[in-house]
């Protein structure tokens, strides 16, 4: 009995020493010729299809920058759309191979899931719509205001934990859908829209008259949206989170996809070494060394792909605010690469 | 002189018409104005026509923004529906993401289902049993190949690529093929008289009858590979065909068996004496004669297994109306106030002229088979 117990035990080790051993992604992933990205149905900006049908957005852009990095090739991926409810569930089982769907990055996901998130690729916080002519300059002029909510979200929660913290009256119109609650705005049930910034720009490109609406600059809660990979291996954490930095390292050094061949032959060290001309920074991802070269050539730097998906340009039309480089005011900063 | 009679001296005063019996103001008279009540309900009724009609009007066909036009018209004050919005996105509605170089491939496949399935529709069109097994067998097969790819030098197209009115009508074709006769069997099983068979059956029909179809997708899309060893996944298209189809036959098992019961005992007791083992039996008398009576019921499953398929987006697959809601979500350049309302329209006509076709060629069907009662 003692002796079947332990060859079970020893069984059982062994058969999870495999899956360990077989659990390289970078393995799995080249072996399969592409990298399977989690996306969202469609969120505009972060990922959606554009109206070529393809998906489109700065979340994507991370995983073709993934793509690139490994495949010298920004179309090597495949996008598997997931609900909220799934995501986790799907990439833990390995369906796929990094999720990139507007996820908030909180301790109680990133300690008890069994995923890890790379870093944070767009900041995201809650913040207040309102109606230019009603002369609202500050979410502390808003006590008494009728708010549009939508109901049973941290959205609501954080409102109410805002209002109540600076003392003023907290006065909201439920609804259960997103839709619903804009529509109440729009129709001026209420006086002030809430969730998250990115949204109500998304949200204030499809009114009418989107100039008639301004968003408040308090951001009332913290929002860090990145990308999540399956927590166990090093070796594809390490190649998803430098994708990340290579693409703000990029924007810090002025290299862009534009610009990236000349700068090949630049004097300048730190862009030798970002661009593999000088030292051997793939090796230890399992990459070529020329992965860094191959993102900017494919994909861009940072900034390339927040102008097109989500800039000023685009009708989401977010300033960079905290998504700026760290010499420019924001918060985006990258290790050095060396 | 003799009495002459009569004279007419002067002549009958002419009566009044008689009042007519047919005309359109007597079906008036008799059918909205017979009773006071009548007329107030007629003239209610005709004031709610006039309010109603106009704006749909105005809304479908009089300012809606035809196929050929621009968003900036969908935005004008008044606009109606942007049947642009849809006439712009329809690759996406009918193929998903499936890659446009290769639309012609889900073309073959509509093309084909359509040359198959009508003759087999039509009574009169002879090798009826030729062209079940083409559809049945032949068909099936080819349609994977062209739609997944990857054999024949085809470009091979996964299926989270797959999208649209493709996926809907791929999840509701397969459902109701696979799910008929496993439902046969399962109300088979379940009046058998082998203990297994029957409590089988019976367990597997009255769990799949007592969850809801969103917990058997959800089971099958976040609880199963969780089951399974890291690395081997089951294609999710794949689990959720298994999970619809496994929901209907169920459903289509209890039709089954209510028609199996309406049958007298005396037909099973004749098809006994005729010496006709148990499967020639089923086959030859029992069978004929029960579906016959759940012709509606079946259908009904059916109809409601084609509108079904939408809930696969809660698993994140796009069928028709998922594929509506991600365009009027992401197309932002076709932003007006009706285009979502629009979006959703379409949707609704395309399900419903599915449905209703289902729904009339199963009213066919009944009254063709419906020799024995019919006087």
């Amino acid at each position: 009995m003692q002796k079947a117990l332990v060859s079970i035990a020893v069984a059982a080790s062994l058969g999870l020493g495999a899956t360990a051993a077989q659990a390289a992604i970078l393995d799995d992933v080249k072996a399969k010729g592409y990298v399977q990205c989690g996306v969202t149905g469609g969120v505009p900006g972060f990922s959606a299809p554009d109206s070529n049908n393809v998906w489109t957005g700065i979340e994507v852009d991370f995983c073709r920058a993934m793509a690139a990095a490994i495949f010298n090739d920004a179309d090597a991926v495949r996008f598997t759309s997931l609900t909220s409810q799934e995501r986790f569930t799907a990439l833990s089982a390995g369906e796929v191979d990094v999720l990139s769907r507007t996820t908030t990055w909180t301790m109680s996901r990133d300690t008890q899931l069994g995923i890890s998130f790379v870093g944070t690729m767009f900041y995201d916080g809650q913040g207040f719509m309102v109606r230019k002519d009603d002369g609202i300059e500050s979410a502390l002029d808003l006590s008494g205001a009728a708010i549009c909510i939508e109901s049973g979200t941290t959205t609501e929660l954080n409102a109410a934990d805002y209002f109540a913290a600076n003392g003023m009256e907290f006065n909201t119109v439920v609804f259960v859908d997103q839709d619903e609650v804009v529509k109440a705005y729009e129709d001026g049930r209420c006086d002030v829209y809430t969730t998250d910034s990115s949204a109500l720009a998304a949200e204030r490109s499809k009114f009418a008259n989107p100039d008639d609406h301004i968003i408040l600059p308090e951001v009332i809660s913290k929002e860090p949206l990145g990308p999540v990979v399956r927590a166990g291996d090093t070796q594809w954490f390490n190649i998803a989170r430098w994708t990340y930095f290579a693409l703000l390292e990029a924007e810090e050094l002025g290299v862009s996809s534009a610009n990236v061949d000349e700068q090949l032959g630049s004097d300048n060290p730190a862009i030798k070494r970002l661009l593999g001309v000088e030292g051997e920074f793939g090796a230890p991802l399992g990459l070529d060394n020329a992965w860094a070269y191959q993102i900017i050539k494919h994909v861009g730097n940072y900034a390339e792909t927040y102008e097109r998906n989500v800039g000023p340009s685009t009708p989401i039309g977010l300033e960079r605010g905290l998504n700026a480089l760290w010499k420019d005011g924001g918060i985006q900063y990258s290790p050095p690469i060396r | 002189m003799t009495d002459i009679g009569f004279v007419r001296s002067d002549f009958v005063e002419p009566r009044p018409a008689p009042s007519p019996t047919s005309g359109p103001m007597v079906w008036m008279k008799k059918n909205l104005f017979a009773t006071p009540l009548d007329s107030v309900l007629t003239v209610l009724g005709l004031a709610f026509l006039a309010w109603i009609i106009p704006p749909l009007w105005g809304f479908f066909f009089g300012n809606a923004v035809g196929p050929g036009g621009t968003v900036e018209e969908c935005r004008m004050e008044n606009a109606g529906a942007c049947w642009a919005y849809i006439a712009a996105e329809m690759e996406f509605f009918i193929y998903g993401f499936y890659p446009a170089t290769e639309f012609w491939r889900p073309n073959i496949v509509f093309g084909l289902g359509a040359l198959l399935l009508i003759p087999l529709l039509i009574p009169k069109v002879p090798f009826k049993r030729t062209n079940a097994v083409l559809i049945l067998l032949v068909y099936p097969v080819l349609s994977y190949i062209l739609l997944a790819g990857g054999m024949f030098g085809l470009r091979p197209v996964p299926t989270e690529m797959w999208g649209g009115l493709l996926v809907t009508l791929i999840l509701s074709v397969v459902g109701i093929t696979l799910s008929f006769p496993l439902g046969i069997i399962l109300a088979l099983g379940r009046q058998s008289q082998l203990p297994i068979i029957k409590t089988v059956c019976v367990m597997f029909i009255e769990l799949i009858r007592a969850v809801p179809l969103i917990t058997i997708l959800f089971m099958a899309s976040v609880m199963l590979p969780l089951f399974m060893p890291q690395g081997m996944t089951v294609d999710k298209f794949l689990r959720a065909l298994v999970g619809v189809t496994l929901f209907t036959s169920a459903y289509v098992a209890e039709v089954v068996r209510g028609g199996l019961q309406a049958i007298p005992r005396g037909q099973y007791e004749a098809a006994a004496a005729l010496g006709l083992g148990y499967w020639k039996r089923m086959w030859f008398i029992i069978l004929p004669q029960a579906l016959k009576h759940v012709i509606p019921g079946i259908v009904n499953n059916f109809i409601a297994l084609f509108k079904d398929t939408s809930l696969v987006y809660i698993v994140g697959m796009r069928d028709l109306l998922e594929a509506v809601k991600t365009k009027n979500d992401a197309a932002i350049e076709w932003q007006s106030a009706n285009t979502a309302t629009t979006g959703y329209i379409f949707a609704a006509m395309v399900f419903w002229v599915f449905c209703f076709g289902m729904s009339r060629y199963s009213i066919y069907m009944e009254n063709r088979l419906n020799t024995g009662y019919k006087r």
